[in-house]
């Protein structure tokens, strides 16, 4: 049994698992670190009889696979940090009027042009409240080549599930670094199809009306239901209303959704948390430097463990205050001035065991970065 | 060793990121080892300095960065300049006089091979030069075979540019001999 | 009447005042799909934010009501995922050209087969008479109390530079001609726009002392005149109505599907 072994770049890595994921359609506008997403799009969909398109900009990037996606067709963009500011209205439009589709966003230090070559995990919480209005999002990040594989595919399946846009976060480290992946066999990783409506023709389609399970099946723009889609606040028919009652169903649906089902949406991965005096949480390429630093420190007989998180939104606040309980002190790693560190806060018993462990100059966060950061909380001096 | 790191740092241009690509996918590919390539480079596609980052492994590899190399290419005074001082005791430190004046104080074993006379005088495309690089790293080293740098070629190169690849990294193991 | 096959009555009365162009430009759009006989299943409707946006509610295709600027964005990817389906894009002149200008330039360019209608009616009606690209210099609104001094677009010659293969301009007084220019626009292979003149009492009429809306019918009446007639040049100051470009070339979705033939030919190679 021959496996498919590759050595590619996060960002191609991306595209594989993409199109594993049933992805057909691509549009997206060049920019540093992302671009090789696009680059490696364009050379393999053609050739399975999919769409790339580079459009003018981010904005029209997204707004053309949230319209792919109408027709039926699964669809992604990819960006960077000023790409993904730009994309913000158009997210929220695909959330109000639940599009599934995929936003990629490479993240590089910010804000503002910042760090073009460089990576950062600054748009954590632009992911979560880019867009305006009250809403809820799933964003997932991984830290190496086969779980970014995995999740990517995963990606694809909750867009569907939920109908909903889902974020990506990668950085330019993982992008554009390259390792092994072995390419999952067809099936080995469940794909979730597009959750299309029975409902025969010649009798209303309600697009907007969650089946008891909470999904919404969808029809196909161009197939037999002509429906309305729009980002006013909008009835079971997708019709615009002003109407208190239904407007209050929508948010809340728009919400629970997602944040009712925190625990299904959880992924994440942990080591040696068992009997941890110091938990390490950390998501995307830090923590790679995270799990260096515990199995490292292990070897010496500290008690350090690591909490890595993929799904970052909704926040897995239980799961965090579950595996934290025990632990001395929490250090949450991240590239940035401290943003998931927040909701750790916020769901630790103790917010001031609760420590950030960052950088956040361009370079990539070290293990002796986090050792030093660790020795100082510790009290024990560098 | 069941853990190598190695940095290539040269400029932009020279084909080190190139060449440190073909050396990790050589031992994963071909060899069933881990590794992870990494770069930090500028906005300029050729000129300023340009750095790969390589880890060859039996296990996992987390952190893929490399702080004190292995084994260090520096194909420009500028690089050497400023790697050198990071190399591990009694680490491999290869350069080529064309482009590089030592410093004796290195704790390393310094290597100098004329890769860019070589290549010059016998294949006459510096853009080759890289593989010379690789063959003369591969045979100090026994990093990974040959032939699994061979294979990788094969995939990477154009048709006609093969056999010029094959005789560079041929021309680089002969010169470290 | 054939157009009530095409109205969501649900959705009525619609929103816009008495005496506004857009309701004419609906009606004459309809009687263009009735005539060419297209199925309601194989159109969708495509529209931004504004007044004229909300036409895509009150028909009963595919529609697809957008956010503000991006419609052609949105129906870029529709029609790139199903070629099949016919696209229409109405827009405003704000929606069209200030917002999404550079949109409106790049799908020029691109060419892919949609059709783009402009109601032109200078202003912002929806949130209140404030002066758009298309407003041009000395017009009263809430946004320039002591008149304009923005320079107006030529919809047209904008179309035209930036490479459109069907470009046509009318006005909601020429009935006939909104459908003829519609029908064959929306036959024309390619980007199509057609700029349709639309007159808007409320803001933009009373303000500047047009008068109500038959006074600016009648204006649309006297101040056009045929493409390369000669009463333009006897009269520069017309505006000229009519076709100004149809080109044949191929578009974009015909054009993206050799690129996927020729990668597919690479492969098995």
């Amino acid at each position: 049994m021959t496996q498919d072994i590759k050595f590619i770049q996060g960002n191609e890595v991306c595209v594989e698992a993409a199109l594993y994921a049933g992805l057909d359609f691509f549009a997206g506008y060049p920019i540093t670190p992302s671009s090789e997403i696009a680059e490696h799009m364009a050379v393999r969909l053609p050739g399975i009889g999919g769409k790339f398109l580079q459009m003018e900009d981010e904005i029209s990037s997204i707004c053309a696979i949230t319209g792919a996606s109408l027709t039926g067709h699964k669809a992604m963009t990819a960006t960077s940090g000023p790409g993904f500011s730009l994309m913000q209205e158009a997210l929220g439009y695909a959330i109000m009027t639940e599009i599934p589709c995929v936003i990629t966003n490479v993240q590089r230090g910010g804000p503002s042009t910042g760090l073009p070559t460089h990576g950062s995990q600054g748009d954590v919480n632009q992911a979560r409240w880019g867009t305006h209005g009250d809403h809820a999002i799933i964003a997932l990040t991984a830290s190496n080549h086969q779980d970014l594989f995995q999740i990517t595919v995963e990606a694809f399946n909750l867009a569907e599930t939920y109908r909903t846009p889902v974020i990506l976060l990668l950085d330019e480290m993982l992008g554009h670094m390259r390792e092994k992946l072995i390419i999952p066999k067809v099936d080995e990783i469940p794909v979730v199809k597009r959750l299309r409506t029975a409902v025969p023709d010649g009798v209303d389609f309600h697009p907007y009306l969650p089946r008891e399970d909470g999904r919404l099946p969808m029809s196909d723009f161009g197939d037999k239901h002509r429906y309305n889609v729009t980002g006013l606040y909008h009835d079971m028919w997708g019709f615009p209303t002003s109407d208190p009652q239904v407007i209050h169903g929508l948010i809340h649906h728009l919400m629970d959704k997602i944040e009712n089902r925190v625990e299904q949406l959880t992924r994440y991965k942990e080591y040696f948390l068992e009997d941890a005096e110091v938990i390490l949480i950390s998501y995307g390429s830090s923590a790679r430097s995270a799990l260096h630093i515990v199995k490292n420190r292990r070897k010496r007989g500290e008690r350090l463990g690591l909490l890595e998180l993929q799904t970052l939104w909704p926040f897995p606040a239980g799961l965090v205050r579950r595996k934290t309980r025990q632990a001395d002190f929490v250090a949450v790693v991240e590239m940035n001035m401290g943003q998931i560190v927040d909701e750790v806060k916020k769901v630790v018993d103790q917010h001031k065991r609760v420590f950030l462990v960052n950088r956040v100059d361009g370079g990539f966060i070290t293990p002796e970065n986090i050792k030093d950061m660790i020795r100082l909380i510790q009290g024990r001096g560098v | 060793m069941s853990r190598t790191r190695l940095i290539f740092s040269g400029s932009g241009g020279q084909g080190l990121i190139t060449a440190a690509i073909i050396l990790a996918e050589a031992a994963v590919i071909y060899e069933g080892r881990n590794a992870t390539q990494s770069q930090s480079y500028g906005a300029a596609a050729r000129g300023g300095v340009t750095r790969s980052d390589i880890i060859i492994s039996e296990n996992q590899i987390d952190f893929p960065k490399v702080n004190n190399p292995d084994v260090l290419v520096c194909l420009t005074q500028e690089a050497y300049n400023a790697t050198y001082g990071d190399i591990r005791p009694g680490g491999l430190l290869l350069t080529d006089p064309h482009f590089v004046e030592i410093q004796t104080k290195a704790d390393a074993r310094q290597i100098r091979l004329p890769l860019y006379r070589a290549i010059m005088e016998q294949i006459g495309k510096p853009i080759v030069l890289n593989i010379c690089m690789l063959g003369a790293l591969q045979a100090l080293t026994g990093l990974v075979r040959q032939d699994s740098l061979i294979k990788v070629l094969q995939t990477r190169v154009p048709g006609p540019f093969l056999e010029m690849n094959k005789e560079a990294l041929e021309l680089g193991r002969e010169l470290s001999e | 009447m054939a157009v009530h096959n095409y109205i969501r009555q649900r959705f009525f009365p619609h929103l816009w005042c008495p005496g506004c162009g857009h309701g004419t430009i609906l009606n004459n759009m309809l009687r263009a799909v009735d005539e060419l006989g297209i199925s309601k299943n194989d159109l969708v409707m495509v529209s931004g934010i504004g007044c004229s946006s909300r036409i895509s509610g009150y028909v009963d295709f595919h529609s697809l009501h957008t956010i503000h600027g991006r419609a052609l964005a949105y129906a870029t990817g529709v029609k790139m995922s199903q070629p099949r389906l016919n696209v229409l894009i109405p827009m405003g002149d704000g929606d069209a050209l200030a917002i999404g200008g550079n949109h409106f330039i790049h799908a020029c360019r691109r060419n892919m087969d949609l059709t783009a209608i402009i109601m032109n009616n200078r202003i912002y009606g929806m949130t209140g008479g404030q002066f758009s690209p298309l407003s041009g210099e000395g017009i009263l609104c809430t946004t320039a109390p002591q008149l304009t001094i923005d320079r107006s677009f030529d919809t047209v010659e904008l179309a035209l530079a930036s490479g459109a293969s069907f470009v046509a301009r009318t006005t909601s007084f020429h009935v006939r001609e909104i459908t003829k220019l519609i029908a064959r626009a929306i036959q024309h292979k390619g980007f199509s726009v057609v700029e349709i003149l639309s007159q808007c009492p409320t803001h933009f009429g009373r303000k500047n002392k047009l008068g109500d809306a038959s006074n600016m019918l009648e204006f649309f009446k006297k101040n056009t005149t045929p493409f390369g007639s000669k009463a333009k040049q006897d009269n520069p100051e017309l505006i000229e109505r009519g076709i100004f470009r149809e080109l044949d070339i191929p578009d974009y979705c015909a054009d993206y599907e050799r690129t996927i033939q020729k990668a597919q030919k690479g492969k098995s190679s």
